[in-house]
């Protein structure tokens, strides 16, 4: 018993049947979004996947590793990917760390 | 490197949502035989590699080889009838009696023949001479390299594979292939798992930038061709639970685009007894061309295999998805691919 299902994935569309209108007009920017521009999909599958584990999304994850794959990157170029990805998020929180210290220095002798 | 796997017997068929001449029928397309310009032979199943996609089953443990009369056969039929090519594959083709004699014979009638060359059988006991036999006969070589890398290449094809690869494909060059005119070397890439092949165009210029900075190897042309479910990939789709989601993927990715250039339309195949098929991957289901065909090769006939229909089967979903999938790579333009929800 898990809370996340994996057919989950493909149901995804329902959430259009309350205000098609906005689903429709997020469907038409995500799509537009994976299409070669001046980053090629390959470069942009890529992008998804980091992000797709910074923000811990299992269907995310699930289709931006097969779409990377698809795309023609390797295990090697999308674990680097989400290193790149863990790094800036474990730097974001590193940084705060600067807010801590600004703390310290203001009620320490 | 050879490490077996079991021989898999006729099993229930992959199957799909919809029917593939149903799905043919909502988009106002028929299947049917344009010309027979590609004679394919497939020689027989053994082979020095036990591939895990294999859809031939392929094997050192195989016994199914073409005799010396089928092969005579084949030839009288190149003769005869002017074929344009003669494509030979297998299994390791190399390893037939009568593989050197169906390539000079063919080219000597001035067919073009390409050989599915596996690379590894170069290394195998009188075989050695395998770039010069290739030179001297002007032969096309195709052959498999599913990825540029060691660890995705050893884990389809076998411990060790890539590294001798490697070494036939730079023994290959230096012999002019890739290199010189008239002497063409494609390589095949199909993805190592559950997924569709990357665009070829995009892939081709990977692998050339890859192939010639690691390892100094020079090739012609990429092919991306989609694993077709059935015997071994199958087998692993079924085992990794993946079949379902796969079958539904290559529907999906049905493009329309691809039908009118499907290699089934301009050749076929033969099987190591001599029996026809409208491809090799019908060949290996046991689906032989249509009844009121000539059904061996010493019947061929172009004039009536011609304008056959083709058999088909939830298999052929996958030479139709995404820029399609055929013995030359993709078929249509990846970018006249669009995701079809409608089936």
């Amino acid at each position: 018993m898990h809370y996340y299902n994996e057919e989950d994935l493909t149901r995804f569309g329902e959430i259009g049947k309350a205000r098609p209108d906005l689903f429709e007009k997020f469907m038409a920017w995500y799509q537009a979004c994976q299409e070669d521009g001046a980053l090629s999909k390959r470069e942009k599958a890529l992008i998804g996947l980091a992000v797709s584990v910074v923000v811990q999304c299992p269907y995310c994850i699930d289709a931006y590793t097969q779409s990377s794959l698809e795309n023609g990157s390797n295990i090697e170029q999308m674990t680097e990917a989400m290193h790149l990805a863990s790094a800036i998020r474990g730097g974001a929180s590193l940084i705060h760390g600067i807010q801590s210290h600004n703390a310290h220095d203001k009620i320490s002798m | 490197m050879i490490k077996s796997l079991p021989i898999i017997e006729q099993e229930s068929p992959a199957r799909a949502a919809v029917g593939f001449d149903e799905k043919l029928a909502r988009h106002n397309l028929e299947l049917r035989a344009a010309s027979v310009d590609v004679l394919q032979v497939n020689v027989g199943k053994l082979c020095n590699q036990a591939c895990k996609h294999c859809h031939v089953d392929a094997s050192p443990k195989r016994t199914e080889i073409m005799s010396v009369e089928t092969a005579e056969q084949i030839l009288a039929t190149v003769r005869r009838f002017k074929i344009p090519t003669l494509d030979i594959t297998g299994g390791a083709p190399e390893l037939n009696a009568s593989f050197r004699r169906l390539v000079s014979e063919s080219r000597a009638a001035g067919t073009r023949v390409i050989v599915r060359h596996n690379l590894t059988v170069m290394f195998e006991p009188g075989q050695a001479d395998l770039p010069e036999f290739f030179r001297d006969n002007r032969v096309e070589v195709v052959s498999s390299l599913p990825y540029f890398l060691q660890a995705q290449t050893d884990a389809q094809r076998g411990q060790g594979v890539f590294d001798k690869s490697i070494e036939a494909l730079r023994r290959l060059n230096s012999v002019g292939y890739g290199t010189e005119d008239g002497l063409v070397l494609n390589l095949v890439y199909n993805p190592t798992g559950a997924f569709l092949p990357a665009a070829q165009t995009a892939l081709e210029a990977d692998f050339k930038r890859e192939m010639k900075t690691r390892y100094d190897v020079l090739f012609n042309n990429l092919f991306t061709i989609t694993n077709m479910p059935i015997k071994r990939f199958l087998g692993y789709l079924r085992r990794s639970g993946n079949e379902e989601r796969y079958m539904q993927k290559l529907l999906d990715a049905f493009n329309p685009a691809t039908v009118e250039n499907l290699m089934c339309r301009n050749l076929i195949s033969v099987d190591w007894t001599g029996k026809l098929y409208d491809c090799d991957f019908n060949q290996m289901l046991d689906l032989s061309v249509e009844e009121n065909m000539p059904q061996i090769i010493a019947e061929f006939n172009p004039e009536k295999l011609n304008d056959r229909r083709i058999v088909t089967g939830a298999h052929c979903f996958g030479c139709t998805a995404g820029g399609g999938s055929s013995c030359g790579g993709a078929v249509a333009d990846y970018s006249s691919f669009h995701l079809d929800v409608t089936s």
